[in-house]
């Protein structure tokens, strides 16, 4: 049978390669915005199976809270994207200075 | 033979490959679609783990709606995304190293020594009539309500304010202003003539009445 441990690598290894792609694909925002799913996914695993191996259910009802906040996220996110293109047509995060922080 | 072992490779094989895909990838609109099909897999997954209800929603609700928002806004903001990859060789080391430390820390924690079988024993099976939609249900309406309710709350503000961000009026509108219809007066659409009145003249018609 499949351990809890097997699981719980799977979801690391998706993690990781979501902060690779935080790392490697600082250009774009797309890419971030991707990659934080990529990361979300892997944490909404990790609750699964502990939620699984438990007997506990409060971990899926988690996992719905976060999948909610992350589809607000998401939505929030592109349209703020869609803006920003339209009035500086960039998305390069290091051409977004005009706060001036 | 227990066939779930193989299925649970399959699907880890096909979201690690993925993954991968997603974080390489050169087009935007692979991207995405690799990131579907990450999404496919670990609902895969979530199935084997007996969450069918997030799994359904996993598919119908973030592939079905998120993703293809995502790929909606790749599509239309029109980039060029040639050169918006050229800090990627520059970076790639530095993030291979610190990830592969991380991941080794992350799985020498969560190795088989702390959660393998003979720690974390497989649950038992459960029965036929289980159903994991009625169970998460009945706890979701009753004792987390009020998270329930403030999820729905972020929603509704989310779908606002994206509509609000993104919404920009058509210029030339061809709209139907009320208080301008009431508000005019007589005089700025109504002009009286004086016509002359004309001499009947008999002859002009060749003498006929």
């Amino acid at each position: 049978m499949i351990s809890l441990s097997q699981f719980l690598i799977v979801a690391a290894i998706l993690f990781g390669l979501g902060v690779a792609g935080l790392i490697v694909n600082r250009k774009n925002i797309i890419s971030l915005l991707m990659s934080v799913e990529l990361i979300l996914l892997a944490v909404n695993t990790n609750f699964i199976a502990f939620s699984h191996f438990q007997g506990n259910n409060a971990g899926q009802v988690f996992v719905f809270f976060i999948l909610t906040v992350a589809a607000a996220e998401a939505a929030i996110g592109l349209a703020i994207m869609v803006v920003l293109f339209r009035k500086t047509h960039t998305i390069e995060v290091q051409n977004l200075d005009n706060l001036k922080g | 033979m227990n066939v779930l072992p193989i299925i649970f490779y399959f699907f880890a094989a096909v979201a690690i490959i993925a993954a991968f895909m997603v974080v390489t990838f050169k087009n935007p609109v692979h991207g995405v679609l690799s990131l579907v099909l990450a999404f496919f897999a670990m609902s895969g997954i979530w199935i084997l783990l007996d969450a069918e209800f997030l799994a359904l929603i996993l598919v119908l609700v973030y592939v079905g709606a998120v993703m293809t928002l995502f790929l909606f806004v790749v599509m239309m903001l029109n980039i060029d995304w040639a050169g918006k990859r050229e800090g990627f060789v520059r970076y790639l080391p530095f993030a291979a190293v610190i990830v592969l430390m991380m991941v080794a820390i992350i799985i020498t924690v969560i190795g088989p020594k702390q959660f393998g079988l003979t720690h974390v024993p497989t649950p038992a099976v459960m029965p036929a009539d289980y159903s994991n939609t009625v169970d998460l249900g009945s706890v979701l309406y009753t004792n987390y309500a009020y998270p329930f309710e403030v999820a729905g709350t972020i929603l509704l503000a989310a779908i606002i304010a994206a509509i609000i961000l993104s919404h920009h009026a058509p210029k030339n509108r061809k709209v139907q202003i009320i208080s301008k219809q009431i508000d005019i007066k007589r005089d700025q659409f109504v002009r009286l003539v004086d016509l002359p009145s004309e001499k009947k003249n008999p002859a002009a018609n060749g003498g006929q009445p």
